[in-house]
């Protein structure tokens, strides 16, 4: 695949329930290796849009291209094929409680690789410490786990398959400021070694302002902007204006310019 | 897409090549040669990765493994694939850890049939403690009528008896008929058939009503109490109640108990009637013994007492299997996997200590000639 395709492309995507229409004409293109932030109001549709590109909900128009694919049309065997190369890390982490830590990130190498156990062992180990977890926490359940912890688990499964591209929806809600922080730097840290695409759903504007390269605010049912922070902050409209110009706006825009600005990512940077 | 990933020996073993994608799709091959690739090679080999296509987690830890987890001898990396040499070196590095070995021996059996009496010591314990808060709560609450949660229990009394009157009735009807047929077969021998009533009769009101019913109830109702209250217990909302100052014991389980203590009285009943009804059916039809009779015969030979030795049961059935229903739902702690754990755990329990309770009240009831 050309590089300088897009990885996810959609074109005139159209959801809705029963008669609400979620998104009406939505257009998005996702570049190779950047990590984009996707923010909307509450009830905008921003995990409805990221289970249409993930295929857990079916569009009612529209064309969705993933990895150079047409993902709303494909077979169900090279969907599967396309979804292996898909992490997504859920809202709540979805990890399967009755299963250990590192049998979670075990689960789908078992099932799609015709691994040794030693071998899945050793690659479930190598997950849960990009993750950022202790060894020993391979060995825990997901009910004894602190909310920090289940994300990074989450995240080591997501990770599982050595995925092109990692969904995460609201990845630092939840957290602490110190956790979530860390958890940002984690998800650059990846994104920087492994190569990875990152499509970011996110109410946390610290995340934003520290790890996003471009941001599309997804309002009136549809993409209204797609761009960078500092031209999306000044677009000319009452919600973003508002979302980005509001007190907490203002808090997170304050923290980063106290800190040194960071180097901007070499594919995606000016 | 280039070539799947290969490892070429070049020379006598003093340099290997890496070529090709080095990706989890081609671990499974890669691994499987690696070993072989190194025994041939030389001890001090280095790795030449110039002609290396794409790599990933598992195809960077099976490329350390063959250079002895030393990253440094491998050459013409390019940076991205040495920063995802790094990364992995680096958690490999975190996971080095020992597992402790499994005893599946004679010392571990052993200790498994002492984990095993522990726990049983431990249940017992906990449903006693339970028993006494559950009682406490209720002499606490009997004064107060205030507190008492009038429509809560009416909907528990509808969940667990009316609608569990239709497979109840079922259940000993379908037994009634079976007791008669085993009756009518071996008293006919004696020339005894017209006994067969008694034999359903006695067996009904005394035992049968209430020992069906209660199974049914612990299976369907019990198990049903463990579960409601063993995922609300899971998602904290146990823990929400008891911070609104309210007390779980009040608002959860009191109401259980007090409706199940309704529900298996009315139950029971219509076990008892099914069962006979259910004989009475086997004796019309097969042994010639007409509903007209067996109704004469039934008031002619048993007495009410019989009905209130089963009838006496239900209520304390009702309350242990409530008891244990609620007690194994609080037990239960965050997973998925408990709730079903302690849902079995209940079914088990409740059907084990009613039988208990039945076979004590059978020697009881001998002993007082009743």
């Amino acid at each position: 695949m050309n590089a300088a395709e897009p990885i996810i492309r959609i074109r005139g995507l159209r959801n809705q329930f029963g008669t609400q229409v979620v998104h009406e004409n939505l257009d998005l293109e996702v570049r190779r290796g950047e990590i984009i932030g996707v923010v909307g109001g509450s009830g905008s549709g921003k995990s409805v849009l990221l289970r249409s590109i993930i295929g857990l909900g079916r569009p009612a128009a529209g064309s969705i291209t993933l990895l150079g694919e047409e993902v709303t049309t494909l077979s169900e065997a090279r969907r599967g094929a396309i979804e292996r190369r898909c992490g997504v890390l859920f809202q709540n982490g979805a990890l399967f409680s009755s299963l250990t830590v590192a049998e979670n990130v075990s689960v789908p190498l078992i099932e799609h690789h015709a691994l040794d156990a030693a071998m899945i062992e050793r690659l479930a180990a190598i997950k849960v410490a990009l993750a950022g977890l202790p060894p020993e926490a391979g060995a825990k359940y997901p009910s004894e786990l602190s909310g920090g912890m289940v994300k990074r688990a989450a995240l080591a499964r997501a990770l599982a398959l050595d995925p092109d591209i990692l969904f995460l929806d609201e990845p630092t809600a939840g957290l602490d400021p110190i956790g979530a922080s860390a958890f940002d730097q984690l998800i650059l840290t990846l994104r920087d070694s492994l190569g990875l695409t990152v499509f970011l759903i996110t109410h946390d504007l610290d995340t934003l302002y520290a790890i996003c390269d471009r941001v599309a605010v997804l309002a009136q049912k549809r993409i209204l902007v797609v761009d960078s922070l500092d031209v999306v902050e000044r677009y000319d409209d009452a919600w973003v204006q508002q979302y980005f110009q509001g007190p907490r706006g203002r808090a997170a825009q304050r923290a980063v310019a106290a800190q040194p600005a960071r180097q901007p990512h070499p594919a995606t940077g000016p | 897409m280039t070539a799947a990933g290969s490892a070429q020996i070049i020379g006598d073993g003093e340099r290997i090549v890496v070529s090709g994608d080095w990706i989890l799709e081609h671990a499974a091959a890669l691994a499987a040669r690696l070993p072989e690739i190194k025994r041939r090679a030389g001890h001090a080999f280095a790795l030449d990765a110039h002609a290396l296509g794409r790599l990933d987690t598992a195809g960077a830890s099976l490329l350390l493994d063959l250079a002895d987890g030393d990253s440094a001898r491998i050459s013409g990396l390019e940076p991205a694939a040495k920063s995802m040499l790094g990364v992995v070196a680096g958690a490999l590095a975190a996971h080095a850890r020992k597992k402790a070995p499994r005893d599946l021996g004679l010392l571990g059996s052993v200790a498994h049939v002492g984990e095993a009496l522990e726990t049983f010591w431990r249940n017992l314990i906990a449903l006693v403690g339970f028993v006494g808060v559950v009682l406490s709560a209720l002499a606490r609450s009997a004064l107060l009528p205030k507190r008492w949660r009038v429509t809560s229990t009416f909907f528990h009394i509808e969940q667990t008896g009316f609608n569990a009157l239709p497979i109840v009735a079922l259940l000993c009807f379908l037994v009634g008929a079976v007791v008669a047929f085993l009756g009518a077969t071996v008293l006919k021998e004696f020339g005894a058939s017209v006994y067969t009533v008694e034999l359903v009769g006695y067996s009904f009101l005394r035992e049968f009503g209430v020992l069906l019913t209660a199974i049914m109830v612990a299976g369907r109702s019990g198990s049903a109490f463990t579960a409601q209250i063993g995922s609300m217990k899971a998602r904290e909302e146990v823990d929400a109640i008891r911070t609104l100052g309210l007390d779980p014991i009040n608002v959860l389980v009191l109401p259980r108990v007090l409706a199940l203590m309704v529900s298996m009285p009315i139950l029971t009943l219509v076990g008892m009637l099914a069962g006979i009804v259910g004989g009475g059916a086997v004796c019309a039809l097969a042994l010639d013994i007409s509903p007209q009779m067996f109704i004469t015969r039934l008031h002619e030979t048993t007495t009410v007492r019989h009905f209130w030795v089963g009838m006496a049961k239900a209520p304390i059935f009702a309350f242990l299997i409530a008891s244990i229903g609620c007690l194994e739902g609080f037990k239960v702690s965050g997973s998925a996997e408990s709730v079903g754990t302690h849902t079995t755990s209940s079914v088990v329990q409740a059907i084990f200590v009613v039988i208990l309770v039945d076979a004590l009240a059978a020697i009881f009831f001998m002993e007082l000639n009743l």
